[in-house]
């Protein structure tokens, strides 16, 4: 065994031998709920510790499998291992049969079978709903058929079927991307951009500050744009400008970058308080456990 | 020194990240917040709305990105509350309804329990369609939207009777944390209907640099990922619990600028050793050195 694997080893069975004795010591990870007018919700130790609550099976399990997970998924910062696979098909495999089910209840039955059978779906599913057909209900006839005509895919003949609702679905989105990006991308963005370059205020005081803005605007803007204006050759004055082109676009992928940066480190963030509080108990961001 | 650190195992990173992660977070350490132009914008627009002024909160976020939105949802969801607007939240991602009730029961049941669901606030569930669901309920709400979440039939809830459409909300405020998110609501909904529509939002870290364009025109005001959380958590705080400045539940986008100060300093120091060993290889491959 290498030294690198027997250090990992070592310090992994001394974090497991920790971890266990507080854990048998009831001092971490452990959920808590109440039951409040016949419902029951989620509590805390303190709670817990005035009576009010008691430790939960459930939520502690979930507790920590949420940490193993996590654990899990961080484990392939070292190295690609079969414990990051087994948690990533388990998200993916939970994701599809979520989405499936969500689907389902809140489109299929409300949005298809309500309207083609309202009176059966009030019965059956959604009590809530009106049991009277609309006017047009026969209309909601036409996605029952293109829905169909996608699954006759699965059919071990007949396949080429599905191909007319996906033409449907990719003409429809076709056309409404096209008219949303040329009004609010295309125009909308030309609009904006322009702006007076010299902005004055209301008593005639030029505003360096917004003129600066403007300005910076209308050059960068027309910099970038040369870049990708490939009719000149990039030579002279025109290859200065898109030199500068490339200058604002570096800073634009720039900030996007750190942007992301951002992102992602809160999404760590929020992993580790996870670990740290609810889990491990080392802090109590949210003072759940008092006392 | 050189061969050594252009050699540097990326695994050293990886931990002095977590370390610069785990330290302010274990001592809770955070810095303090000043808003910014944007911040102030969304927190302006919202102190317009008049009481019972019909707000629109799409809430299109799910547990992937809870841990930047979610602070800065229920900020939202606080100052809206506050302002007395009625509130019909829907959301677009199908985990989007557990993040909706996850709001309420953090704000609205905690810190108004005079609203009363159905009069001052409905959830209005899921859809699938993406933005098609936007460009249905632009003009006909009742087209998709037939019940509540709780399967209620829209027609018995006493606030969305005078509702047809989008265009009767006096605002959206979207809390957006991929597609479909505040995008598609520019394109679908502020911008064809322009005259009618006001939009706010919140945004991911990463999304952001896509929206700036539609500001200050197609979009009133962003926040931008957890540096805008903090930002307007300090603004409604100061508005509205002046008295208890450090009330966990709008604390935790403040809390979580602490990990991504120290984080941030680490990687421009990364940068700056990253350019050093770029220029030190250079001189030393142009003396002649190996």
């Amino acid at each position: 065994m290498k030294t690198e694997a027997r250090v990992w080893w070592t310090l992994l069975l001394l974090a497991s031998a920790w971890i266990s004795w507080r854990a048998m010591t009831g001092g971490i990870g452990v959920g808590y709920e109440q039951t409040l007018d016949g419902v029951t919700v989620p509590s805390t130790a303190t709670e817990a510790r005035l009576g009010f609550a008691e430790a939960s099976g459930g939520r502690t399990a979930g507790i920590w499998t949420a940490a193993f997970l996590t654990l899990a998924v961080f484990s392939f910062l070292y190295q690609d291992n079969v414990i990051y696979k087994l948690s990533e098909s388990l998200f993916i495999g939970v994701s599809a049969a979520y989405w499936m089910v969500v689907s389902f209840w809140t489109v299929l039955v409300p949005n298809l079978w309500g309207k083609l059978f309202p009176a059966a779906t009030q019965a059956w599913a959604l009590p809530g709903t009106s049991p009277v057909r609309d006017d047009h209900w026969w209309i909601n006839i036409i996605p029952l058929m293109l829905g169909v005509m996608l699954l006759w895919r699965l059919a071990p003949r007949g396949g080429w079927i599905s191909r007319w609702p996906l033409a449907f679905i990719i003409g429809t989105t076709a056309g409404l991307k096209l008219i949303s990006y040329l009004q609010a991308d295309f125009l909308s963005q030309i609009r904006s951009s322009i702006k007076p370059v010299l902005v004055f205020d209301a008593a005639g005081n030029l505003q360096w500050g917004a003129s600066l803005s403007s300005s910076l605007l209308l050059i960068s803007t027309l910099a970038a744009l040369s870049y990708f204006f490939f009719s000149w050759e990039h030579k002279g004055m025109m290859g200065k400008v898109s030199r500068m082109g490339v200058w604002v676009l570096m800073i634009t992928f720039g900030a996007a970058f750190a942007n992301t940066v951002m992102a992602r480190i809160a999404l760590l963030g929020i992993r580790f308080e996870f670990l740290f509080d609810d889990w491990l108990w080392l802090v109590d961001i949210n003072q759940e456990r008092l006392g | 020194m050189l061969h050594t650190l252009q050699n540097l195992d990326r695994r050293w990173i990886f931990l002095l990240i977590a370390l610069a992660v785990a330290i302010p977070t274990l001592t809770k350490w955070k810095p303090p917040e000043v808003s910014g132009q944007f911040s102030r914008d969304v927190f302006t627009e919202i102190e317009k709305l008049q009481p019972g002024d019909n707000v629109l909160m799409a809430w299109d976020y799910d547990p992937s990105t809870e841990g930047e939105l979610a602070p800065m949802a229920n900020a939202l969801a606080k100052q809206c509350a506050a302002k007395q607007a009625k509130l019909y939240f829907i959301t677009l991602l199908p985990l989007g309804p557990q993040m909706i009730d996850k709001t309420v029961d953090a704000v609205i049941t905690r810190d108004y329990p005079d609203l009363v669901y159905g009069r001052d606030y409905v959830n209005l569930g899921f859809k699938s369609g993406n933005e098609g669901v936007i460009k249905v309920v632009i003009t006909n709400l009742r087209g998709l939207y037939t019940t509540d979440a709780r399967g209620t039939n829209i027609d018995q809830i006493p606030m969305c009777r005078d509702i047809k459409s989008v265009q009767d909300m006096k605002l959206i405020v979207n809390v957006s944390g991929s597609y479909p998110g505040t995008k598609e609501w520019v394109q679908y909904a502020v911008t064809p209907y322009k005259q009618k529509l006001k939009l706010v939002g919140g945004c991911t870290g990463v999304q952001a640099p896509l929206l700036f364009p539609y500001i200050p025109d197609q979009l009133n005001g962003l926040l931008v990922g957890i540096k805008g959380a903090a930002e307007y958590e300090q603004l409604v705080v100061d508005q509205y619990s002046p008295d208890r400045p450090e009330d966990r539940r709008f604390d935790g986008a403040r809390r979580r600028m602490g990990p991504q100060s120290v984080a941030h300093l680490v990687m421009i120091g990364l940068i700056v050793l990253g350019n050093i060993v770029f220029f030190w290889e250079r001189k030393v491959r142009l003396s002649g050195g190996s």
